[in-house]
């Protein structure tokens, strides 16, 4: 049976690792060499990492910075931020990392996807899709580079990066990102029907019993931040994973 | 035991340097298809598709190379995801003939509602030891592995298969003739479960 997975989601800025509450008001909580040796060592199924400012700032993914974290990785390690062209992508896959997440260059244009899919397979390629809460519009895409709302269907977003050879979506609730205040089944519900891939769903999760809620509602995986850097009420930095026992307990039967 | 790995433009490399070294080996990434001789053993990994990784094989003359030190002078070869599939005789995927070392077929896997299964078959999961073998020991207690593929090796001969998975149907995560291996997770990026593998692989006798 495969297993679903839970990835810790690591967020970069400046070198450092942070974290966000809504993409907003990022605090430092550490080192993130450090922290992806611990990750390490917990076994985690798979690791996320995040630079927040690389697409905002125009810059390069920081590829030596990269090369360190992916040489600490003894399991698949996903990076996103800054990826605008296959080339990039190319470096990246070199320096071990497996896969490359997409968001502001897709947006612009999908067709970035379809190349990295091509010559890299549809596997090795996400595209992260922010959804958020627009009054009286309901759920909009979000465009984290700009921090704007995108004025069409995030089914339709979904659709095209799905079409243009995504091999996995990840998808954010950004009112609830950091607030570990619970997933939005609903959402996560009818993104991971629409579409044929794996949908890694993020935002919100507090709790195990969060990661459940979200598998049940059709996530084939499961992310969170906050959940696995703090630790109590006033959000201690304290990197945690939860043991094999305790998410073998999580999943729903087939 | 030095390893040699051809250095394919397909492929991720670094990560199964790492993981040989760590398991106990020395591994060295080979750009050159006469360079190869010089090892005890092969490992032949790629991502990608199946046509790219043929193509990449045979313009550079890897595949003379690799031919010539696998199925003459045997010696140990193991392939990792794409290099499993390569070794078979052909793919749905492409249309380039493989290596043919392993008989059999690639073939994509079938999203057959209701039981709709998710492809890529993406993630850690569990294999069932099919046969006595060198690599994986039944007796390991469970063995589980990173898996990112959306085609899977069907083996011509039954008993070539070393174990399987399962993802809507069982499949083949990894067959094995004489000193001819192929995995279709990647052991580099299994913690422990792939560590204690690529330990074992060295160990193989040359």
């Amino acid at each position: 049976m495969l297993k679903h997975r839970v990835i810790p989601c690591l967020l970069l800025q400046n070198q450092g690792l942070v974290k966000t509450m809504r993409f907003r008001k990022p605090v430092y909580v550490g080192d993130p060499i450090n922290a992806i040796r611990i990750f390490n060592d917990k076994e985690v199924d798979e690791l996320m990492v995040l630079d927040i400012d690389a697409s905002r700032a125009g810059r390069q993914p920081d590829y030596a910075l990269i090369e360190q974290f992916a040489g600490e990785c003894f399991m698949p390690l996903c990076y996103g931020g800054g990826v605008q062209t296959v080339e990039q992508a190319r470096q990246l896959f070199a320096l071990g990392v497996e896969k490359v997440c997409l968001q502001t260059a897709a947006l612009r244009d999908m067709k970035v996807i379809r190349e990295i899919a091509d010559r890299f397979g549809s596997q090795s390629v996400l595209f992260s899709l922010d959804v958020k809460k627009e009054f009286f519009k309901g759920l909009r895409p979000y465009s984290a580079a700009s921090a704007t709302t995108i004025n069409r269907p995030w089914q339709t977003l979904l659709r095209e990066a799905v079409d243009a050879g995504a091999g996995e979506i990840l998808l954010n609730a950004v009112d609830h990102d950091g607030m570990m205040d619970g997933v939005d089944e609903a959402l996560i519900r009818e993104a991971s029907q629409s579409i044929p891939v794996p949908l890694i769903a993020v935002g919100g999760v507090g709790s195990l019993e969060d990661i459940r809620k979200a598998l049940v509602a059709g996530a084939s995986a499961v992310s969170a931040g906050a959940f696995f850097v703090f630790y109590g009420p006033h959000r201690a930095v304290l990197i945690t994973y939860p043991r094999p026992s305790d998410l073998e307990a999580l999943m729903p039967a087939p | 035991m030095r390893v040699g790995i051809p250095s394919l433009p397909c492929g991720n490399f670094l990560s199964v340097v790492k993981i040989i070294e760590k398991a106990g080996g020395s591994a060295e990434i080979v750009s050159q298809p006469s360079d190869l001789q010089r090892f005890d053993k092969l490992v032949l990994a790629g991502v990608g598709a199946f046509d790219y990784g043929m193509a990449s094989l045979t313009s550079a003359g890897w595949a003379d190379a690799l031919g010539e030190l696998v199925l003459v002078k045997r010696t140990p070869v193991l392939g990792i995801c794409l290099g499993m599939q390569l070794m078979c005789d052909a793919s749905e995927e492409g249309s380039l003939p493989g290596l043919g070392w392993i008989g059999g077929h690639v073939r994509r896997f079938i999203a057959n509602p209701p039981a709709a299964i998710k492809i890529p078959h993406m993630g850690w999961n569990t294999v069932q030891v099919r046969k006595a073998n060198p690599l994986i020991a039944s007796t390991d207690g469970e063995q589980r592995f990173y898996f990112v593929h959306s085609y899977h090796a069907v083996c011509r001969d039954e008993s070539d298969v070393l174990a399987t998975t399962h993802h809507g149907s069982d499949v083949t995560a990894a067959f094995n003739r004489d000193h001819i291996f192929g995995v279709q997770f990647h052991p580099e990026k299994s913690h422990r479960f792939g560590l204690q593998l690529m330990k074992r692989f060295l160990e193989v006798p040359c």
